[in-house]
């Protein structure tokens, strides 16, 4: 049993939940309200140094009595152990949960596939686009256990609205590596880029 | 050289017909200098690159510049799944291509969907670009996609230079489709095992 555990029960008492201990992996389920202070603390608390956030992903289960877990893997690279946080949400309900990227920068991506796949929003995200679908891709949320596997649309309303999706537009401004020298670009360029891809399709027939 | 005969008694005249000489000759060195546009995207594009390695040697069939821009291409080769958030890639790319061009599509992926009859895969790229030759094989063999290069040889050599629907572009049309959407979803039925699976949740 990682010591972490004990030490965050002593320090939020009841807003850590269940303790398990998973062939030799422990797992903390955390109240949703103060998971980013759990989260905080295990990474600037001396002695705890979670300094390297693993990943952060979602579980949905079969069962639909069962809730909708948010995952925090964490590490600590100095002292060689691994935590995993875990925050029980009702699948039902909002999904909403606090954004670490202040703390990790590397969560950016990792939240924004959660967002994508789960429809989970990251408070306090800074770009909280999709990242693995296209931005306009109005299906739902893949990963979710009311998603059919096919898609909600028909295959021609899928390939109509794939082919319709300007393939420039996946990415930011800041993303291109021409953003500094946007005030030179042709205008119609400027428009474009500046557009996005956000008023392209227009909503299925 | 079917439409080439030797005058009788002598071995220096031939007659033909001028069209038939003409597309004989422009044909024949179409097909023999074909340049690829690869667009692999997962196994497949292992198995293109085995084809274009020494022990299959594309080089041989006049394929050893791999164009990697379209403007310089003749045959698109979508070796792999094509997801739809590719597919306004793979399209815009076949239009960038000059005419005359063809399309190979190699593997089950490409052809069909493959295994990934799934929300985020086209099932088969002929609902996106219009395609020549389909190789299948999961993936297929270099032999599997050099004998489906020589069928497109074939069917080059075959094709008729004053025939100007050859060389009509395949635009797409004003819904933004390439087929009416009947078809798209005809093609993209689900077959096998997978027919037990629902659209709906």
């Amino acid at each position: 049993m990682n010591p972490s555990a004990q030490a965050l029960q002593a320090t939020f008492g009841n807003a850590i939940g269940r303790v398990v201990d998973a062939r030799g992996e422990t797992i903390v389920y955390v109240t949703a309200a103060r998971v980013r202070d759990v989260l905080a603390w295990l990474k600037q608390t001396p002695g705890q140094d979670y300094d390297y956030l693993v990943d952060v992903t979602a579980v949905e289960y079969r069962d639909r009595e069962r809730a909708l877990e948010v995952v925090w893997n964490l590490r600590s690279l100095a002292s060689r152990r691994d935590l995993r946080i875990k925050v029980e949400l009702d699948p039902r309900g909002t999904l909403a949960v606090p954004s670490v990227v202040d703390l990790w920068a590397g969560a950016n991506w990792l939240e924004r596939e959660v967002f994508d796949m789960f429809g989970v929003t990251f408070t306090g995200h800074p770009d909280l686009r999709r990242i693995l679908m296209w931005e306009t891709y109005a299906e739902g949320h893949p990963l979710r256990k009311d998603f059919p596997l096919r898609g909600r649309f028909s295959r021609s309303e899928q390939v109509r609205q794939a082919l319709n999706v300007n393939p420039e537009g996946h990415y930011s401004l800041e993303e291109l590596a021409i953003a500094e020298s946007f005030d030179e670009l042709p205008a119609e360029m400027r428009d474009r880029l500046a557009r996005g891809q956000r008023d392209q399709i227009a909503n299925s027939e | 050289m079917k439409h080439l005969e030797t005058v009788k008694g002598s071995d220096n005249w031939l007659t033909t017909k001028f069209t038939a000489l003409v597309n004989w000759a422009v044909n024949q060195s179409r097909a023999n200098s074909l340049w690829p546009m690869p667009f692999g995207t997962a196994c497949c594009a292992i198995e293109f690159m085995a084809t274009a390695a020494s022990r299959f040697d594309l080089a041989r069939f006049g394929m050893e510049r791999q164009a990697f821009s379209p403007r310089q291409s003749d045959v698109l080769i979508c070796a792999g799944r094509l997801p739809f958030k590719l597919a306004p890639v793979i399209r815009r790319i076949y239009d960038q291509m000059p005419q005359p061009k063809w399309v190979i599509s190699m593997g089950a992926c490409a052809s069909t969907g493959g295994i990934f009859d799934n929300y985020a895969m086209v099932q088969g790229i002929d609902t996106v670009v219009p395609v020549d030759v389909y190789v299948p094989g999961c993936p297929p063999r270099p032999e599997g996609l050099l004998y489906g290069i020589l069928m497109l040889h074939k069917k080059i050599k075959g094709e008729d230079l004053f025939d100007p629907s050859l060389r009509t572009e395949h635009l797409l049309n004003d819904k933004g489709l390439r087929l009416p959407p009947e078809q798209i979803d005809e093609i993209s039925e689900p077959f096998g095992n997978s027919v037990h699976q629902f659209r709906s949740a």
